[in-house]
């Protein structure tokens, strides 16, 4: 049997055993009643403690969502939620809204043990190899279910003016900045996931980083869905005022269900003037048994919004989780000689299905982006890149880069590129390359020949595939998403 | 060493090898010629691994191991290298990351742990040098946009960092200039040894100038049809393979 045959049969065999992070806590929690109607938001309200203009405009943006339609054009196939059926909030009883460390249940601080995201306020040991050994500090933002249980280095980043703390606390603490900034970036009624999200979010991150400031560490946030029937809707909102920097990364896991769960988020990024926001995630969300049975809903919806001239945001992506994925994060490039950027590395595998793909948007004069995509499909799962690139008539020398590359493991899956260009503008470039390949039985056989198992082959062809795109991703997190990536495959290889 | 006992192989249900016996003793050096198409290349791949043949009749014992029970890469561990006719590239993948993981693949499989990174890099910088391959080719992905010549170097640079006992080399020669040619051959020599043996496939009495074997076979229709020593190479090289296809040669 030929090697890549024996891989398409490995990929049938894939387990839910391959998914480490499937367990679940045993922890009391509070609901609100199941469902979704006026009371359930006006109870999220309330238990956030958020002031009346909070409570309205989430109700705003639920009427507006009751009108709207759940949007078919994505290369997805599923049953549509049931969103009466769902737990729209879910919270650990003992820790309503962020506390000291101390206070923290020790269940909650064990289970981020466990997920290996340190809740101490410790250097964390970032490379593995004894050459770059090299600690760096991260600060986090744990969001168990609907709320924040802990932020990590909050006295350290208060000095340097960095606000860093779960929105929901932003919404009490920090009224002027979340009226001016939230939803200026997706309005409430953009898209059908968008607004249900507005209507009920629970939690997520806040950041500010003021004028001139380099953020002294990564900020990143971990999601965890622990309960059963909780959807988890999450908010995040960070601004980089005029000249600051910050880099946040963001990961996610889920136990393993037999049905689907909802996560629905919005994020939402302002750069202004010369500032630059380099946003990381690892998604990792559970994708579901051998047989495509539960697994995680992803619809997310998250935007950049490069405000003013010499700004620049840029995504990168690896993801490897979910039933479904629907993301496509984007870049706003309104000011002048702003830069946008999108890597993004997407594996399917056993049932999987990713629409994902990122927007372009080009208004201000000689704005660029580039978008680097590497997608990977095994098994039966399918896996599409849609994009879009446009520039508006004033957007003179407007620059694009795109290079879409799709690597198929087997012969059951499929990838789709899915690009769409408009530019109004005569002075503006759009480049697009795209590729597709199979692993070849040669390059097993060659590598085989050499002495490297079958396995560790198809996690060095891979890795070489995406390396364009690791290399992106800040030192701390490039290893864990090379290792994530070799266990998302190890069931398509002996 | 190794030793070939009546082996069949057929490619979706050609017959392609016939009945091949052959013995290489350990320290020895053996040349196989034949025309185009005589089951060289595929004799290679079955004693490699290569899954697209179908072995019907006979054995392979490498040094009292049946090697056809043998996965690939464990054939590649035990001692067993070819250096191809046709290297594959692949992107991406740094020639010297290939080297590496490589090594330290076929080093853990056998109980030896990992070489350090330093001790590696040295050993590679030494052996790259003698083979003429620049730190530029080390650094680009595996094979990809490599020359003919370039490839087959790359080839002989992985043989002698992996030190295997069995070298078997296809058709190494064909690609490479006059330099090339004497620069390789000595890198193949310099990994002569009296524990290592080699297999050396060619069209061409030239490089047996370089690497001068022990015993020369010459294969047609996938059996070894004559047998003799370095001269046997002389005498095809002047009167063709015509006294074996029955043609005359042109
Ligand atoms: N996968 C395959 N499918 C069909 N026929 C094959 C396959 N592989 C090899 N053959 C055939 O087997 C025969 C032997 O091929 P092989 O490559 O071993 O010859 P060779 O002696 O190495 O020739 P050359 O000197 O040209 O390199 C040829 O006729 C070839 O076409
Ligand atoms: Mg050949």
């Amino acid at each position: 049997m030929a090697a890549v045959k024996e891989t398409v049969d490995q990929v049938k065999q894939i387990d839910v055993d391959q998914y480490k992070y499937g367990f679940v806590t045993d922890i009391e929690s509070e609901k609100a009643p199941l469902g979704l109607n006026e009371d359930v938001i006006r109870f999220i309200s309330a238990k956030k403690h958020e002031p009346e203009w909070m409570l309205e405009w989430r109700l705003d943006a639920y009427r507006r969502w009751l009108t709207m339609e759940e949007p078919t054009w994505a290369k997805l196939d599923y049953p549509k939620p049931k969103f009466n059926e769902i737990y729209y909030y879910s919270a650990p009883k003992v820790a309503e809204g962020p506390k000291s460390l101390d206070e923290v249940d020790p269940e909650l601080l064990k289970t981020y043990a466990k997920l290996g995201i340190p809740l101490q306020e410790q250097e964390i040991l970032a490379g593995v190899t004894e050459e770059n050994r090299q600690y760096s500090k991260v600060a986090v933002d744990a969001v168990f279910d609907s709320v924040s249980v802990a932020t990590t280095f909050k006295e350290e980043l208060k000095k340097a003016g960095v606000i860093f703390c779960s929105i929901s606390e932003a919404i009490r603490e920090h009224p002027e900045l979340v009226k001016k900034y939230l939803a200026s970036v997706v309005p409430v009624s953009d898209n059908f996931y968008a607004t249900l999200n507005s209507a009920v979010f629970t939690d997520g991150s806040f950041v500010y980083v003021p004028e001139g400031v380099r953020c002294p560490m990564e900020l990143s946030t971990y999601f965890r869905i622990n309960e059963q029937n909780t959807g988890q809707f999450e908010r995040t909102l960070i601004i980089a005022d005029k000249g600051s920097y910050v880099s946040y990364l963001e990961g996610c896991t889920a136990p393993q269900r037999d049905e689907n769960q909802l996560h629905a988020a919005v994020v939402e990024l302002i750069a202004l003037e010369d500032a630059e926001i380099k946003y990381s995630t690892v998604q990792n969300w559970y994708p579901g048994d051998s047989e495509g049975k539960g697994g995680i809903y992803n619809f997310v919806t998250k935007r950049g919004d490069c405000r003013e001239k010499n700004a620049k945001i840029s995504w990168t992506q690896v993801e490897t989780g979910s039933a479904i994925t629907w993301k496509y994060p984007s870049c706003i490039l309104r000011g002048d000689n702003s830069t946008g950027e999108f890597y993004s590395i997407a594996i399917s595998n056993g049932y999987q299905q990713i629409d994902s793909g990122t927007k372009m948007i080009h208004l201000g004069k000689n704005t660029s982006s580039r978008i680097i995509s590497k997608g990977i499909s095994a098994g039966r799962s399918n896996n599409t890149y849609r994009g879009l690139v446009s520039a508006h008539k004033k957007a003179a020398n407007a620059r694009n880069f795109t290079q879409c590359d799709s690597l198929l493991i087997g012969d059951q899956c499929g990838a789709h590129t899915v690009p769409y260009v408009e530019s109004k503008s005569a002075s503006a470039i759009f480049e697009h390359e795209a590729t597709t390949s199979k692993i070849s039985d040669d390059q097993m056989f060659y590598c085989q020949a050499r002495g490297i198992g079958e396995e560790e082959a198809v996690a060095l062809i891979v890795n070489g595939f995406v390396k364009d795109v690791i290399q992106q991703l800040p030192m701390e997190f490039a290893v864990e998403a090379q290792k994530l990536i070799n266990i998302s495959l190890e069931g398509s290889v002996g | 060493m190794l030793e070939i006992k009546n082996l069949h192989a057929e490619v979706e249900g050609n017959k392609i090898l016939r009945g091949i016996n052959l013995t290489i003793n350990p320290g020895e050096i053996h040349a196989i010629m034949g025309p185009n198409g005589s089951g060289k290349s595929t004799l290679s791949y079955v004693l490699a691994g290569k899954e697209d043949y179908e072995i019907t009749e006979g054995e392979i014992l490498f040094n009292g191991e049946n090697v056809l029970e043998m996965e690939i890469d464990e054939r590649a561990a035990a001692g067993l290298f070819l250096a191809m006719q046709y290297p594959i590239e692949i992107p991406g993948v740094a020639n010297m990351t290939f080297l590496k993981t490589a090594l330290n693949a076929q080093r853990v499989a056998r109980g030896e742990g990992e070489l350090k990174t330093p001790d590696f890099m040295k050993k590679v910088k030494e052996l790259s040098a003698k083979l003429n391959v620049t730190q530029e080719m080390l650094r680009r992905p595996l094979n990809v946009g490599f020359s003919g010549g370039e490839k087959k170097r790359n080839e002989i640079l992985q043989m002698a960092l992996l030190e295997p006992k069995l070298c078997i080399l296809d058709e190494t020669d064909s690609g490479l200039d006059i330099d090339a040619l004497r620069i390789v051959s000595e890198g193949v020599n310099a990994l002569k040894s009296p524990e290592r043996s080699m297999l050396v496939i060619t069209h061409y009495q030239r490089l047996l100038n370089y690497i001068v074997p022990d015993v020369v076979h010459v294969m047609y229709k996938g059996q070894i049809v004559k047998t003799g020593d370095k001269s046997l190479a002389l005498e095809l090289e002047e009167k063709g393979y015509a006294e074996f296809t029955g043609e005359v040669a042109a």
